[in-house]
């Protein structure tokens, strides 16, 4: 019924599911690592998504950009695409952006040339011969001013310190305004105020776009996070306010009660 | 060690400006014996241009350039030879006892086929090799042993074609081009502008695809092929692309290289010219494509005079250049100009801010001095 409704509504997506698992389960080798894992996420939203290490959370994301088949299950995204039957570069075009655990750019260029590089993705190959107009100039400076970088826009991206090359990265996906964006620990190696930065550069573009972090630190997700899910086991093991999650039972005993604590 | 940052450097115009413009006043001043030289050297300055292409930016080494420079002489070197044969079938074949110009030749009669052909049939090669390879992964060292393989087949393949390429010997006897004799010493006057005319289009060629945002996918797939598949490309397609652009213009170089020469043979295409012309780019300096002209011209100059000099000895010297070069100067002659010039500026800069130097740096938004 929802499924149905979001097709029909596509075009006013704030009613609507943005991501949509059911029963997905992956094995490798036998192993199950997704194991009928149901989840879902609104439009707009900011996720978190905690759970202990080999919980499945990085091939979730791998099954939602298209890395990894599911062997059961359905995954649709923006209520109508079918991400199993996609390609990974097909859904990039359809607006799913990634970030990967380590910082990934192109270290000779320039800042607004990895912007310049991530932004054209879609255009035909003649346009790559002409120079950008005042609007994709434009997109790309508001766009280094959102992740706090424009006074830097003309500095080779190899010479960024660890967090300024997180945010650089988070701005070649933002660049492609993707409908939902996918961050793999985005604060890992960060530093304190690095890491605030990142909470509150999160907080302000949600709403814009769907967000759904994989986190390891606790203490970022406890100021930041507003929804948490917690994957254990391949399942959705328990979900809602950081609050709730942190005092649910079942969460305590396999995550936050042992190593974790911080 | 970052190149690219002489990827938005527009003085490299002026001084491409000034390089032509000291090519086109010095043959008056030279022998015709040097001028059909000089003429030979801007011909490999091409492909030391189009091996920068992508080698340089695009960081794909070929060490089989020779091929696709040959298949353009070969292409051009089969209408001079039909031209010079007459209405006769050409010497080789005859001897190889031919009856009949096969029909692969024939299209070969008409010059602008031959010359379309000399740019078409390295393209369709490159494209093909491109594809194959670079479509299954094939990347790096592996594309480069690749590229080194296919040198040799080719020109091995070329020494066993004695009735239909002239086996080892391969196109000799040019008498005319268009009409024009080729030992005329003013007709390689003339040739020598055509060749430099045909250096300054690569160049343009070449400048006009680097210095877009097309030259910034070429840098990033050299930087990181799989994160570019992340945003949405496919880094195969502009492999391909930028291959096949580079063999067609090592294809024109071989072509212009035809008429100046007189004799087309697999001796000038096989693995050992291949890796020179590597040598090339990599003396001049990669990443520039003004170094790699440089590099073309002098490397050969040197060689000449050497190879006179020292005849037996004249290869270590050229040995010797390459390993030093990448060793010490790992930027080439082009590198070593612009950190020259880079250090002057320097230090004119410094002695002029001497009093302001305690000076904060500034975190105001704003693009930040060259």
């Amino acid at each position: 019924m929802i499924q149905e409704l979001a097709a029909t509504t596509a075009t006013t997506p704030a009613a609507g599911l943005v991501l949509e698992l059911s029963g997905v389960t992956v094995s490798f080798d036998g192993l199950a690592v997704l194991d009928g894992l149901d989840f879902s996420m609104a439009d707009g939203e900011l996720r978190f998504l905690i759970g202990p290490n080999g919980a499945g959370k990085t091939t979730m994301l791998d099954v939602i950009t298209g890395r990894t088949r599911p062997r059961a299950g359905s995954v649709r995204y923006d209520g109508h695409v079918d991400v199993t039957t996609r390609q990974e570069h097909e859904l990039v075009r359809l607006g799913i952006g990634r970030k990967f655990q380590t910082p990934a750019v192109f270290r000779s260029l320039t800042l607004f040339e990895n912007l310049e590089v991530a932004s054209t993705f879609k255009q035909a190959w003649p346009s790559f011969l002409r120079k950008l107009r005042g609007a994709e100039r434009d997109r790309i400076m508001d766009t280094l001013e959102t992740i706090g970088l424009a006074y830097r826009a003309h500095d080779i991206a190899g010479e960024l310190s660890h967090g300024e090359l997180q945010w650089l990265e988070i701005g070649m996906l933002l660049v492609q305004e993707p409908k939902l964006l996918l961050l793999d620990e985005p604060v890992a190696g960060m530093t304190r105020p690095e890491r605030d930065k990142t909470g509150q550069l999160l907080r302000s573009i949600a709403g814009r776009h769907s967000i759904l972090v994989v986190e390891h630190d606790m203490a970022f997700v406890r100021e930041y996070a507003q929804t948490v899910s917690v994957l254990h086991l391949g399942k959705l093991l328990s979900e809602g306010p950081v609050q709730a999650v942190q005092s649910d039972p079942k969460v305590v005993e396999v995550y936050l009660g042992h190593r974790h604590e911080r | 060690m970052t190149i690219p940052s002489l990827l938005r450097m527009r003085g490299a115009t002026g001084a491409a400006i000034v390089g032509f413009a000291i090519l086109a006043i010095l043959p008056p001043f030279l022998s015709d014996f040097q001028v059909s030289l000089l003429a030979k050297f801007v011909c490999f300055a091409v492909v030391a241009v189009s091996l920068d292409l992508i080698w340089g930016y695009a960081g794909i080494l070929s060490i089989g350039h020779g091929v696709f420079f040959g298949l353009g002489a070969y292409a051009f070197g089969m209408y001079l030879k039909l031209e010079a044969a007459g209405q006769k079938l050409p010497d080789f074949m005859a001897w190889s006892g031919l009856t009949a110009l096969p029909w692969f030749w024939q299209p070969f009669a008409n010059p602008l086929v031959a010359i379309a052909m000399a740019v078409a049939i390295p393209m369709f090669v490159g494209a093909v090799l491109g594809l194959a390879t670079f479509r299954s992964g094939i990347t790096g060292v592996y594309f480069s042993i690749v590229t080194q393989a296919l040198a040799l087949i080719f020109a091995t393949l070329l020494i066993g074609q004695q009735p239909y390429f002239g086996g080892t010997n391969g196109l000799t006897n040019f008498s005319t081009a268009f009409g024009f004799p080729l030992i005329d010493a003013n007709v390689q006057f003339n040739l020598y502008y055509v060749v430099l005319a045909g250096l300054a289009l690569a160049l343009s060629i070449c400048f006009a695809l680097t210095r877009s945002r097309f030259g910034l996918l070429l840098v990033a797939l050299r930087d990181d092929p799989r994160r570019l598949r992340a945003f949405g490309y496919n880094p195969v397609a502009v492999n391909v692309l930028v291959f096949t652009i580079s063999a067609g213009l090592a294809g024109m170089a071989g072509a212009m290289f035809a008429p100046i020469v007189g004799i087309v043979s697999p001796a000038m295409i096989g693995v050992v010219p291949s890796i020179e012309m590597v040598i090339w780019v990599a003396v001049g300096g990669r990443g520039t494509l003004l170094g790699p002209i440089i590099g073309a011209i002098l490397v050969n100059g040197a060689k000449s005079s050497l190879s006179e000099s020292f005849p037996l000895i004249w290869q270590y010297f050229l040995g010797a250049l390459f390993i030093g070069s990448v060793l010490f100067f790992p930027n080439g002659i082009y590198g070593i100009s612009r950190t020259i010039q880079r250090g002057w500026s320097t230090l004119g800069r410094r002695s002029a801010q001497q009093p302001t130097q305690e000076r904060l740096p500034t975190l105001e938004p704003g693009r930040p001095s060259p």
